[in-house]
């Protein structure tokens, strides 16, 4: 394991333990809520080990306690998590190499800060990780989640009100500090300012789940749809496929137009058609032959 | 011990799975057209910030209805999106927002 990649998952780690914080604190809460319904421990874990939605199983916990029967529930719960779509469909292009059997359980595993760690962590190091979306997912919220349902449901009524310590805030702040963490240039800019504002719209139409949705399908065809003057302004387009250098951008944000924008995201679909050719053996051999001689002319020089 | 809502977790999980895998799982979705992975690519920052801006500006009043609000937990997530952006630290971020957030709220901000 290289250098790099072993500083990316500390990095990984150290991110997942403030996701860890907002899992503990919402499961607990949830704990507690579940109890107050009447769930007993084992429908209460149950519900974070196989359902693991977290909205999902609030909204469930008030509908079973209101006794509302449970079709109802599960077309809800249905559509709250639609949302994942996005997220699973994000990430498919770059699990094509991923064994099938690990993609399914990868895929149970998969929330929102679960994608939001993961998809930073690929971003960063330029490729998938399995191990690496191992931590997000289970070490990051898996864990946390289940370990704080069933303290939520024992502790009851000695927890702390998450508002309170302000961890309530952790969830979206989480979630906006690793949008900017995605943000690697102009497009992905527009795509979040779009996907906030049309989320924040769509919210207050709609609801939370609708809004937040559609914030995230319309955001990117915003950004694509941005005229390339203002991906690249001030500037004649420069050849798509050339030797020289690419205009730097004044933004310190590596900065793209649609079709080089298009050419990376087929570059991270197919990651190993760009791997750089590896030096034939003879040109190696060659420089260390070179290396030696200029070793031992130097010594010659010294010794005359 | 009561496990009837077991089977209920397990109806859940069983809507909940498909939209989570389906796309994980379907052959041949590294080739799509160009243009739908530059998209499914910018889908990332957009659904996270959308979450991020949703959650911390719309409430949902008494009434069932939703409403913008304006309170600490805007600074907290601002202060945290800075330090981010600035430290690339995310829990740095975490801290200093959650932080101020909760001395807000001592003092009687929000």
């Amino acid at each position: 394991m290289s250098a790099d990649l072993r500083a990316a998952r500390r990095r990984l780690l150290l991110d997942s333990t403030g996701i860890a914080a907002s899992a503990v604190g919402f499961a607990l809460v949830f704990g507690l809520a579940a109890r107050n319904a009447g769930y007993s421990l084992v429908e209460a874990s149950a519900m974070s080990v196989i359902g693991f939605a977290g909205a999902a199983q609030f909204a469930a916990v008030g509908y079973v306690a209101q006794g509302l029967p449970w079709l109802p529930i599960v077309v809800l719960t249905f559509f709250l998590n639609a949302r994942h779509l996005l997220y699973s469909a994000s990430l498919a292009p770059r699990m094509r190499h991923v064994p099938l059997v690990h993609r399914a359980a990868m895929a149970h595993v998969l929330t929102d800060e679960a994608f939001a760690l993961a998809a930073t962590h690929f971003h960063r190091i330029g490729r998938v990780d399995v191990p690496g979306y191992w931590i997000a997912a289970v070490i990051g919220v898996f864990i946390p989640w289940n370990v704080a349902t069933v303290a939520g449901y024992l502790l009851g009524g000695a927890i702390p009100d998450p508002a309170v310590l302000g961890l309530d805030i952790v969830f979206p702040a989480a979630m906006a500090g690793l949008a900017v963490g995605l943000m690697t240039g102009r497009r992905e800019v527009v795509a979040a300012a779009a996907g906030a504002a049309i989320g924040v719209a769509a919210s207050l139409l709609f609801g939370l789940s609708v809004g937040i949705v559609v914030g995230g399908l319309v955001g990117p065809l915003v950004a694509i749809a941005m005229p390339a003057t203002l991906a690249h302004p001030g500037e004649a387009p420069a050849p798509r496929h050339g030797n020289e250098l690419h205009p730097q951008s004044p933004l310190p944000l590596g900065d793209v137009r649609l079709d080089e924008a298009i050419d990376e995201a087929e570059a991270d679909a197919h990651p190993k058609e760009n791997l750089a050719p590896i030096a034939p053996a003879p040109l190696r051999t060659l420089d260390v032959e070179r290396a030696l001689q200029a070793d031992e002319d130097s010594r010659t020089e010294e010794h005359e | 011990m009561s496990t009837d809502l077991v089977l209920l977790a397990v109806l859940m999980g069983a809507v909940t799975y498909p939209s989570r895998a389906l796309p994980m799982l379907a052959p041949g979705i590294e080739r799509l057209p160009a243009r739908a992975l530059l998209y499914l690519r910018l889908v990332g920052p957009a659904v996270l910030a959308s979450i991020a801006a949703s959650q911390t500006l719309v409430a949902t009043d008494p009434g069932g209805g939703q409403q913008v609000v304006l309170g600490p937990q805007v600074l907290g997530v601002g202060v945290c999106m800075l330090i981010v952006w600035w430290r690339r630290n995310l829990f740095l971020g975490l801290l200093a927002g959650v932080v101020l957030v909760a001395l807000l709220r001592v003092a009687g901000v929000g």
